[in-house]
């Protein structure tokens, strides 16, 4: 199994209010197609490592790699397309852009990864978003959509380009019991039918009970 | 949402054009701000251009474009002192009298002929005079001319009340009065009137000819009469010229002729402007004026631009921390924020060429009567292209402001704290 994703020494600091150690000498890998979720109780860290994992966040010590390339140290230029091209997001919130329909919300990361024709992107949409069972859903104003389906949109969003990984932070954290187990039920459909390397940052038991490996972390440390 | 589906566009610009398109009214709004500037812009100089234009007409119905003339000398002292040890001498240098009289102006007139870009050239003689009839007299100044030629430059015929200039030819002792002399000695056209010159020599002239131009002073004083009677009226022979009028093609560049005039002819040669400096100086005031004005109003419609790119980014800071995170690049942010305010500028300017181009159109066609005629507007392409580059200009560099800001925002930070 390949290695899609490492990181070594994973050191950051808080400055504010004073200084405090947030992650502290992070070291682990994640294989190809592997579904893992970090646990851990609030101020622990997870989110902050997820961020650094996603090369949003640039201010720490340590290396991480993404296929055995490097990626710390570089411009943010050359991140914003390894972002574009190898990793997707999800997040509490959904974030899909008011002005546009779902289906345009799903196109535009491959739009400006610009590697398909434009009528190539959309017929992938559209299989995605019947893939995740909101095809209907797909000319509608992303506005208009129910919580459940706004996620599942956003969860077609990561997936578009393929990308290596897709990261998320708290996926159901917005969500009520029935969405979320609609949304656990599709990142477990789309790491098994996809083969899909997904990271997600959770507090909910039952759906880190799901995933292949917990990473349980405390005070900046994995267990 | 499917916008403009034949064009491929850039998935930068899909998004400002998406951002303008789901907020038309204050796209429109805003849009129309920029108009009004751009507008004022171009209304302001093309009044300034018309009105220059206007005054340079009218200086130029009594003033050549180059006149040639012989220069007062002042009489240089007999010694000269240069060591501050010897003896102080004081003198009291005064202009020499000496004949103004050109010397061979047929030459001189020849010769600034044949230099290329001259349109005319004409002898010239002023001269004060009075005028009498019976008790009442009026001073003044004559012109003896060549009326042909003096009408060629300064388009007298245009002013002509009563007469014609036909009849000076054909008169030798005619003169052409303005209609402020005639009034103040009550006399008509053929009526006589008697002419003193400063040498004292009276001459009866017949009034061939009347004009009225805008300014009532010249009016009062002016008159035209052939220049053979106005070289008798100075005591002098037939070559005794003063000034040599010259017109070129170019008003404005007159100054480059005259090393050449002054090397062929040997005398002074003085532009129209070197002449006229205060209304050189009235009309650079009137650009700065209105240049500042139309400054203003367009930096106040930038501020608008400014504004509501500003509030969209403000907005969407949410739009723009997923945009980054999906991998838009700064510079991606920076474009669809400039596109946006440039979407808008471009409108503006549009909206601003129209409404600006309406504006000179209706003011051209107000009269005001006078030897004005119609409002003094100019309508120049050329403004209108300063104009489109201002514009954008302006819109650009309000769009680049909060677009920067835009590009800085840091997804993390928004994330975290939702």
């Amino acid at each position: 199994m390949q290695t899609i994703l490492k990181t070594e020494n994973i050191t950051k600091y808080f400055y504010t209010p004073q200084k405090f150690k947030v992650l502290d000498n992070i070291s682990f890998e994640i294989k190809e197609s592997e579904f893992v979720s970090i646990v851990g109780k609030s101020g622990s860290g997870k989110t902050t490592l997820l961020y650094v994992l996603s090369t949003m966040d640039t201010d720490y010590n340590g290396n991480i790699y993404i296929e055995n390339n490097v990626i710390t140290g570089l411009k943010q230029d050359k991140l914003a397309r390894i972002r574009n091209e190898h990793i997707g997001f999800v997040f509490q919130f959904h974030y899909l852009l008011p002005e546009f329909t779902c289906l345009k919300n799903v196109m535009i990361p491959a739009l400006k990864l610009n590697r398909f024709s434009r009528e190539e992107i959309e017929v992938k949409a559209y299989q995605i978003l019947k893939l995740l069972g909101v095809e209907e859903q797909a000319l509608n104003p992303a506005s208009k959509l129910s919580g459940g389906q706004q996620q599942r949109v956003a969860i077609a969003r990561a997936l578009i380009n393929d990308p290596k990984i897709i990261m998320c932070d708290e996926p159901t954290g917005n969500l009520d019991s029935k969405n979320t187990s609609i949304v656990m039920d599709i990142f477990k459909k789309i790491s098994t039918e996809l083969n899909q390397t997904i990271v997600v940052v959770t507090h909910d038991n039952d759906f880190a009970n799901s995933t292949d490996r917990i990473m349980e972390m405390q005070d900046g440390r994995i267990l | 949402m499917k916008i403009f589906p034949k064009i491929k566009l850039n998935v930068d610009l899909e998004i400002a054009l998406t951002h303008i398109l789901a907020k038309k009214k204050q796209t429109v709004i805003v849009s129309f701000a920029a108009a009004i500037g751009i507008a004022a812009f171009i209304f302001l100089n093309s009044l300034v251009l018309g009105f220059n234009r206007d005054s340079d007409e009218a200086l130029f119905k009594s003033t050549p474009h180059i006149r040639i003339y012989v220069e007062d000398k002042m009489s240089e002292p007999l010694f000269t002192d240069s060591k501050s040890n010897s003896l102080t001498i004081i003198s009291n240098p005064k202009i020499i009298n000496e004949s103004k009289k050109l010397l061979n102006p047929e030459k001189i007139l020849y010769n600034v002929k044949l230099i290329e870009g001259v349109t005319t050239a004409t002898t010239w003689l002023n001269i004060n005079i009075f005028y009498n009839n019976g008790s009442a007299q009026v001073n003044g100044s004559s012109s003896g001319v060549n009326i042909y030629e003096a009408n060629e430059m300064f388009d007298i015929q245009s002013s002509m009340v009563e007469g014609s200039l036909q009849n000076l030819i054909s008169t030798p002792n005619g003169i052409i009065i303005g209609v402020g002399i005639a009034e103040k000695l009550n006399v008509r056209i053929d009526d006589n009137i008697s002419v003193v010159s400063p040498t004292g020599i009276v001459k009866i002239m017949k009034v061939v000819g009347m004009f009225k131009t805008s300014n009532s002073v010249v009016d009062k004083s002016k008159s035209y009469m052939n220049l053979s009677i106005a070289q008798q009226l100075m005591a002098q022979g037939p070559d005794y010229i003063t000034d040599i009028y010259v017109n070129v093609e170019d008003p404005n560049t007159a100054v480059s002729y005259l090393p050449l005039i002054q090397e062929r002819t040997g005398y002074i040669a003085e532009d129209w402007k070197a002449a006229n400096e205060s209304a050189e100086a009235s009309k650079k005031t009137r650009k700065v004026m209105m240049g500042s004005i139309s400054i203003i109003i367009l930096i106040v419609a930038a501020f608008t631009i400014y504004n509501v790119v500003n509030m969209t980014v403000k907005q969407k800071l949410h739009d723009i921390a997923i945009l980054k995170a999906q991998g838009f690049a700064g510079k991606s942010v920076v474009k669809i924020f400039i596109s946006e305010a440039l979407i808008i500028g471009i409108l503006g300017t549009i909206m601003g060429l129209i409404l600006g181009t309406l504006l000179v159109k209706a003011l051209s066609k107000v009269y005001i009567g006078g030897d004005r005629g119609y409002f003094p507007i100019e309508f120049e392409p050329k403004i209108m292209i300063m104009g489109v580059f201002v514009g954008l200009f302006v819109t650009f560099i309000a769009g680049l402001i909060p677009a920067k800001g835009a590009a800085k925002v840091d997804p993390v930070s928004i994330f975290r704290n939702l």
